[in-house]
């Protein structure tokens, strides 16, 4: 078939759109391996330098940027919210999708419309109130609370569920004894793990990049590393090097996981946009 | 697998092995436990959703002064808002980065798409590297682009010089300013909603193209007449999408300045979203702040209505 084949144009497109797409992080490196004065020169330096070790030790070493607590944070806030929201959100769709009762429509309802509420924005002052009141501002679990809610989580647990999870098989597992939390737990889960790893690996990186709310309830001295990127830009801007060092680090974690589950994460993304 | 593919005698003997006791409990199960296994979500929203949600409105009719005296306002942040320039700056600077950068980014997303749907080698990595903004952190991003834009010895500038055209001042104006943060929006999503396209693309059934093409419907005229209209459902997820991400907006401009909320010496590309977080936080106005997190709402509302009618009315009602 003649349609399919891809034209020069199309070629020309999808080069140019690789290319696009990979440069800011491949100047992310040219800098982060150069002198600050190399990060200035004009003409521009296309090519890495030599001094990429001795920038990130520099930047880890940074007395105020905290970077080691940063990347610590981040890693215990995203993995800790990662594993809740799976848990609730399948338990959640498990329900919603093979369990009979009453207001069952109407519930998952109301998680479709949370959805649509930018709760993060519009809710921001009294949660920050909350947390004053708890005394809890500059810990960990004030980032990780608000977040345990995720209405994307249980809508996609209870679609993936519906598919993966035949009635019979939930009908035939209770008839031979099995309570509602064993089904979950040794028919359900198994099941549906395609759909934990996207969610988990959505999850993970939507905390990972987090900035506002750690920006207004953590304190510089117990950073995620975004506020330690963020503290570093507000106060050593002209310091390219040292921060993009920093913002290098930031990502590896993120392209480690991207290159590990590639496949899932571009095979689950378009799988959840038809089913959405 | 159904009931009926089980040994006979394994059913039975399960039905008639239960106690009393456990069947009492076993109808608890069957009837208690949805409603248990659906609370941590229904708990979760009660404290996090909704409490937030009524607070500020709460909050809102209420005026907050920095030595935390409480007084009565009625809608006297609502009304002191719509008078307030710097709120109504805030809304234009957060209106025209969404419109410069959803437009471009909506076509390119689709002609993407459509390259991205043709038969070739190295699918998946294509794929893959398209995608690979998206899973980039936001503020490092935001800092590269600061950096590529920086008036004396950013690329762009340098490259735009090649051309013979004057260093602009990305972050001194405003429409410049909005198309640099623009730049770092489309940056980050045009592959991902590529991706998104792409997969309502494949839904489409092939044959419609068959018989297009047998009626000697050129590619370019299928795109137009078949791709395009049948990819509607889509494109209002992705638009809608985009419209309460795009209207949020917060860490690109917040990073482009440094991670000060107040975009720019002159708020020329300060968002509604720095605007909250800059009167709650930096004049702890908790008041006027929760008034214009509700007028953010309605914003998203009124932008996503008008894209959903926008959106529906592509390729017509054929």
């Amino acid at each position: 078939m003649t349609i399919w084949k891809p034209s020069v144009l199309t070629r020309v497109l999808l080069g140019l759109a690789i290319f696009l797409s990979a440069f800011p992080l491949y100047w992310m490196l040219v800098i982060a391996s150069r002198t600050n004065s190399d990060a200035v020169s004009s003409p521009p330096m296309f090519l890495p330098g030599g001094n990429l070790g001795q920038n990130i030790i520099a930047v880890l070493n940074h007395p105020e940027a905290k970077f080691v607590a940063g990347l610590t944070n981040s890693f215990i806030v995203a993995s800790v919210v990662t594993v809740s929201v799976i848990i609730i959100s399948t338990l959640a769709g498990f329900a919603f999708a093979n369990l009979n009762f009453k207001g069952r429509n109407a519930l998952l309802l109301l998680v479709l419309l949370t959805m649509a509420v930018p709760l993060q924005q519009m809710g921001v002052v009294p949660l920050y109130r909350l947390m004053v009141s708890l005394e809890w501002t500059g810990t960990l679990k004030a980032v990780i609370l608000p977040y345990l809610l995720n209405g994307f989580g249980v809508f996609l647990m209870t679609q993936y569920t519906r598919q993966s999870v035949p009635m019979e098989l939930v009908e035939a597992a209770r008839v031979d004894g099995a309570a509602t939390l064993r089904i979950w737990w040794n028919v359900v889960l198994p099941a549906v793990r395609p759909g934990m790893a996207v969610l988990g690996i959505n999850t993970f990186m939507l905390m990972w990049n987090d900035y506002m709310w750690p920006l207004i309830v953590l304190n510089q001295d117990n950073p995620t590393v975004q506020i330690a990127i963020n503290s570093l830009n507000a106060r050593y801007s002209t310091e390219y090097s040292l921060i993009f060092a920093g913002t290098a680090l930031s990502i590896i974690p993120l392209i480690a996981v991207f290159v590990a589950f590639g496949r899932q994460i571009v095979g689950g993304l378009m799988e959840g946009a038809v089913k959405a | 697998m159904s009931i009926d593919t089980l040994p006979r005698a394994t059913r039975s003997h399960y039905r008639r092995a239960r106690p009393p006791g456990r069947r009492w409990r076993s109808r608890l199960d069957v009837k208690a436990m949805p409603y248990a296994l659906v609370s941590p979500y229904f708990l979760l929203f009660a404290a996090f959703g909704l409490f937030p949600l009524a607070f500020t409105l709460y909050y809102s009719l209420y005026d907050y002064d920095l030595t935390g005296t409480t007084e009565w306002a009625g809608l006297g942040n609502y009304t002191a808002l719509l008078g307030d320039d710097d709120f109504w700056r805030a809304t234009v600077n957060t209106v025209a980065i969404f419109v410069i950068a959803t437009v471009p980014q909506m076509l390119l997303a689709l002609f993407l798409a459509n390259a991205l749907n043709k038969r070739m080698r190295f699918r998946l990595a294509i794929r893959m590297s398209v995608l690979l903004p998206l899973v980039t952190s936001v503020v490092a991003v935001a800092v590269v682009f600061t950096q590529l834009f920086a008036r004396d010895w950013g690329l762009v500038n340098w490259l735009l010089g090649m051309f013979g055209v004057d260093s602009t001042n990305w972050r001194a104006e405003r429409v410049p300013s909005w198309i640099a943060i623009a730049t770092m929006v489309d940056w980050r999503w045009t592959g991902y909603n590529a991706i998104i396209f792409l997969a309502g693309m494949q839904t489409i059934p092939r044959d419609l193209y068959e018989a297009a093409s047998i009626d000697g419907a050129s590619q370019r005229r299928q795109f137009w007449q078949i791709t395009l209209p049948m990819l509607r459902p889509t494109m209002i997820f992705v638009v809608l999408n985009s419209t309460i991400g795009g209207l949020t907006l917060f860490s690109e401009p917040m990073t482009f300045y440094n991670g000060n909320p107040d975009g720019g010496s002159q708020g020329q590309f300060q968002t509604v979203a720095m605007f909250v977080y800059k009167e709650a936080f930096r004049e702890f106005d908790y008041g006027y702040a929760s008034a214009a997190a509700w007028l953010l709402f309605l914003l998203i509302l009124v932008g996503a209505a008008i894209n959903f009618l926008f959106v529906r009315r592509i390729g017509g009602t054929r």
